[in-house]
This record gives structure tokens, C-alpha cells and sequence, in this order.
């Protein structure tokens, strides 16, 4: 932009040196924080990117349509078959389940502390929402083991247990997140809201929440992006099982993380020397195989999100 | 449709301070009445309670009469919904709904009531209000666009145009240029002048000769001093209020001895 050569312009030589003189030490200090803040950025990358690669390195080997599309059901030993289909079964289920759950306790908490919430019993919820971000993910599975071991005796395995058990942990990220959100709604929104004669119900539902939609749906995908990898909760409460199961209400059912569990612990597969069909490593390849997916599916509900946020973004200049 | 507003014996207060004290007043019909003041003298504050939306703040209640046409709008069997329905309100700063288009913004007294209108009478009403706020020319081609992509002061006069589509008897407004440019501001001002045959126009305004310019009436607000409750000092025809006020504080304020 500025084509003219210095000595065009000589001006003021007295001003020109007040306005040359650089503070040397601020323009190190500047230099040496710069430095640091992008160390640390990549130190932070590093771990990212190392996981997503050994991932998909050791993954995309067994990675495809078959394993997509095939339970465990009746495979043993270092058999080069298996897939992981009733897990993502399970794991979509016991997850939509949860979110089902959580989504509206959360948000209607949320709406609560916002909107309508004064004095001791917003404090107390505050306060208990805070508790419950502190809950050991073991803790929340063996709670909806005892809750639902009350109603069908010991021993009871289902994918709804799961599912409580993570809502348990998913409502008060829920909570949070929407909270933030519909702070970030100006005041000035619900007053001309109101002014026009908008009963205050319709407001909450019609310009709050409408405003807050994309923000909202950012912090529920977060939600299940964190209670999806759950492992523990669910080995606990679905337990394990090879062939695939639909139904949340009735016996146990294989989850993705749990997946990845049981195929790591199995561990080298001992093939005696005359087998030709005996793969030793079959079962880790699985457990890579079976994050990979796990992966996957979070990026896919992540990109999901993303849309819908877009979409229903508030339109600042058209 | 435009009413007159007598206020008896009104105390305002927020929580246990009370912020404006006995007032008196009678706002005309088809008029604009104008209040001046320096800041924190709860002209504003009063202003809100003629549409009840000064209770919208926690803890925020009042003591006294406001009566439109005879009856009492904090009545016991009052619904300060339907109150907020007659008596329209345009805010300081310009806010239109982000998620909505400049017709959708229009419409949505109507439709955030749901409300069902259809879709000719719905077209009627952008056309016939937009009108009405001197908007309509400039929009017209692109009523499906969002409001807040508008200037600052079509936006304002979004905001108008939003508040008489509910056909309210009596608008409200809060310093309504005070974000403005001074050729959005002559819009607005001309708009009002134009408005006033229909609605009864009350305006908080801390540009005197706006005051001067729009109002029929002016009402001068003022404070003994911090922590202490606004209250009105005088009311009359603005002529008078500028050329010969009753009260010396009155007189100092104008002339700009103080505030």
C-alpha cells in the first residue's frame, strides 16, 4: 500500500525520531511469549495427532465393510472373521438413549436457572449440577445398577441401564453448556419480546431458546462426544455379549468401548504352527479396528452438529 | 384508539430502594409528551412502568395509581401481558429479532403469540406498518432479509414499525436516537410527528432540543442526589417548559447550569 519511498516523505526529523525509537525489550518479550504460546500449542497438538495416526494406522487393516457389518457371533480363537456391527448398535442405541434423557432434563434445568430461578433452590441447583460433574463415571454405572436392581433383582443387565448410567453423567454437561448459552441471550431480545405483549412462557420457547439453538446443539454434541467413549459405566450395566441385540429393555448388549476392552484383553491369540488360518494378532487388530469406528462415529455426529448449527446461526448481515 | 394515562401518587422501586417518588401526571391523547432530566433521575425508570415492564426486574415493584382511561393498569385483575399489548414500547438501542427477517420482525408481536394471520392480512400488515415507520420504500425489495443487516437506523425504525403492527394505544420510548446518526434521528423525529395522530406518544429524550422539537408537552425530571428518589418537578406545555418554567430547577437545567 504505502509505494512511497522513505526518503519522499522526510518531515519532521525530530518527530520521526520519537516515532522511530522501538522499545527493544517489549519487542523481545514479545518475541520470546510468541514462541512460548506456539511451543505450547504444539505440544498440545502433538498428543492429537500421534492418537488419530496410531489409530488409523493400526485400524484401517480390518477397517472395512465386513467389519462394518458383522457381529462376533460364533467367531473364536484367531479366526480371521468378526466384526463389530452389534456394537455400533449398541453403542448408537444406549447413546440416543441417554441423550434422550438428558436433553430435556438438562435444558429444562437450564431454562429453570436462567429464566426463572432466584434465591436458594437456583443456588442449590447450581450447587448439586456442580456436584454432579464431579461423579466417577464407576460410580454413575454402579448407581443405575442398584436403581434398576431394586425393580428386577441382582444381576440385571440391559442397554436402558447403560443409558441411565450416562445420563447421569451427560445432564449436568448439559446443564452447563446450556446455561452459558442462553445467558449469552441479550436482555434486550426478551424485553422487546415482552413489550410486545409476549407472555413470558413464549418468549423462553419463541426468542430465547430460538436464539440459543446452535449454541445449545454445540453443547450436546459435547455431552455425547464425552459419555460415548464411556467404557466402565457400561461394562458395569450392559455388560458384554458376542451376537447383536436391538432391544434397550431386555438383555445385555456389546458397546464400542467395551468392544475395544474385551478385544485388547483377549490378547495374542496362541495358533499352533499347522494352522494356516490363524491370524495372533486378530484381536488387537479388532480393538484398533474398533476405536477407529468409535472415532468415526463422533466425528460423524460432530459434523452433524456443525450443520445444524450453521442453519440455525443467527444471520448478522445478509 | 389513542388514550390518556392519569399517574396518582406513583412510587417506584427496585427491591427496597426507591428510585422515583409521588409522581402526578396526566399524559394527553394524540400527543407527545416528552420527559428531560438529567441521568439516574428515573424518567426511564417511570417510563417502564407505564407498560409494566419495569416488574420484569427482580424485586422491581411500585405503590400508586396508573390509570388509562379510567382504569387502574396495576389492578388486581389486571393481566400486565394485555397491558404490554396496548401500551407498545421502542428501546434505546435497536433491537430486532437476529433470527428472524425484516417481515418476520414486522409480524412478530403476531406470530410470537401464535397467532394465526393469513398470509395475505400477514402481508398487509409489513406493508401497512413499514408504512407507518416511513421504512416501506427502503425495504421493500428485500423483506426476506435479515433485520439486523440494516443500519442503525432502519433499524429503529424496524423496531417501530414492530411496535404499532400490534396497533398498541400508546408507544413508549425510551430515548429512541440516542444510538442515532442526526439524518436517522430527523426520520425518527419526523416519523413521531407523524405517529401522533394516531397513538399517544410519551419519549425520554436527553436532547433538549429534540424535546423541544418533538413533544407538545414536556415533563422535567430531577434528583435532590445520589440515593435519593427521582421525582417530577414540573410538567407543562413545552412552550412554556423552554420559555418561562414555575420552577428555577427547571430553568437551570435548561439553560444548561447543570446536568
Amino acid at each position: 500500500m504505502t509505494t512511497t519511498a522513505p526518503e519522499a516523505l522526510a518531515g519532521n526529523a525530530e518527530l520521526r525520531a520519537l516515532l522511530k525509537h522501538v522499545d527493544k525489550r517489549r519487542h523481545r518479550k514479545d518475541r520470546v511469549m510468541s514462541g512460548l504460546i506456539i511451543a505450547a500449542f504444539v505440544l498440545a497438538v502433538i498428543p492429537l495427532v500421534s492418537v488419530a495416526w496410531t489409530v488409523i494406522a493400526n485400524g484401517i487393516e480390518r477397517f472395512n465393510a465386513y467389519f462394518l457389518t458383522h457381529s462376533m457371533r460364533g467367531v473364536y480363537g484367531g479366526m480371521d472373521a468378526g466384526g463389530v456391527y452389534h456394537a455400533i448398535v449398541g453403542t448408537v442405541e444406549i447413546t440416543l438413549f441417554a441423550a434422550l434423557i438428558s436433553v430435556p432434563i438438562g435444558l429444562l434445568t437450564a431454562i429453570y436457572l436462567v429464566e426463572y430461578g432466584r434465591g436458594h433452590l437456583a443456588r442449590s441447583v447450581t450447587f448439586f449440577v456442580d456436584v454432579m460433574t464431579g461423579i466417577p463415571s464407576i460410580v454413575a454405572g454402579l448407581f443405575a445398577y442398584a436403581l434398576f436392581a431394586v425393580f428386577f433383582g441382582p444381576g440385571v443387565r440391559m442397554g436402558v441401564v447403560g443409558s441411565v448410567a450416562l445420563s447421569v453423567l451427560m445432564i449436568p454437561v448439559v446443564v452447563r453448556s446450556s446455561e452459558e448459552m442462553l445467558r449469552l441471550v441479550p436482555n434486550e431480545l426478551r424485553e422487546a419480546a415482552l413489550a410486545l405483549g409476549v407472555p413470558r412462557w413464549l418468549v423462553v420457547i419463541k426468542v430465547v431458546l430460538r436464539t440459543a439453538v446452535a449454541g445449545i446443539v454445540t453443547g450436546v454434541m459435547i455431552a455425547v462426544s464425552r459419555v460415548i467413549g464411556e467404557t466402565a459405566p457400561l461394562l458395569i450395566t450392559v455388560g458384554v455379549i458376542d451376537s447383536i441385540n436391538f432391544n434397550l429393555f431386555d438383555g445385555r448388549m456389546m458397546t464400542l468401548p467395551v468392544y475395544v476392552y474385551r478385544q485388547f484383553q483377549q490378547g495374542l491369540i496362541p495358533c499352533s504352527p499347522d494352522q494356516t488360518d490363524c491370524i495372533a494378532t486378530v484381536a488387537y487388530d479388532r480393538a484398533w479396528a474398533g476405536a477407529l469406528t468409535l472415532i468415526l462415529i463422533v466425528m460423524l455426529l460432530n459434523l452433524v452438529a456443525r450443520l445444524v448449527t450453521r442453519f440455525f446461526a443467527p444471520k448478522n448481515l445478509g | 384508539m389513542a388514550q390518556r394515562i392519569d399517574v396518582k401518587d406513583l412510587n417506584i422501586f427496585y427491591g427496597d430502594f426507591k428510585a422515583v417518588a409521588d409522581v402526578q401526571m396526566a399524559v394527553e391523547p394524540r400527543s407527545v409528551t416528552a420527559f428531560i432530566g438529567p441521568s439516574g433521575c428515573g424518567k426511564s425508570t417511570f417510563l417502564r412502568t407505564l407498560n409494566r415492564m419495569h416488574e420484569v426486574i427482580p424485586g422491581a415493584h411500585v405503590q400508586g395509581t396508573v390509570a388509562m382511561d379510567g382504569v387502574d393498569l396495576y389492578g388486581s385483575d389486571v393481566d400486565p401481558v394485555a397491558v404490554r399489548r396496548q401500551v407498545g414500547m421502542v428501546f434505546q438501542r435497536p433491537n430486532p429479532f437476529p433470527t428472524m427477517s425484516i417481515a418476520e420482525n414486522v409480524l412478530a408481536g403476531v406470530r410470537l403469540n401464535n397467532k394465526r394471520i393469513s398470509k395475505g392480512d400477514a402481508q398487509d400488515m409489513v406493508e401497512q406498518s413499514l408504512q407507518g415507520a416511513n421504512l416501506w420504500n427502503e425495504v421493500k425489495d428485500r423483506l426476506d432479509r435479515p433485520g439486523s443487516g440494516l443500519s442503525g437506523g432502519q433499524q429503529q425504525r424496524l423496531c417501530i414499525a414492530r411496535a404499532i403492527a400490534v396497533k398498541p394505544q400508546v408507544l413508549l420510548m425510551d430515548e429512541p436516537c440516542s444510538a442515532l446518526d442526526p439524518i436517522s434521528t430527523l426520520a425518527i423525529e419526523d416519523l413521531i410527528a407523524e405517529l401522533k395522530s394516531q397513538y399517544t406518544i410519551v419519549i425520554v429524550t436527553h436532547n433538549m432540543q429534540q424535546a423541544a422539537r418533538v413533544s407538545d408537552r414536556t415533563a422535567f425530571f430531577n434528583l435532590a442526589g445520589t440515593g435519593q428518589p427521582g421525582r417530577l418537578i414540573e410538567i407543562d406545555e413545552t412552550a412554556t417548559i423552554f420559555s418561562a418554567p414555575r420552577e428555577q430547577a427547571t430553568e437551570d437545567y435548561i439553560s444548561g447550569r447543570f446536568g
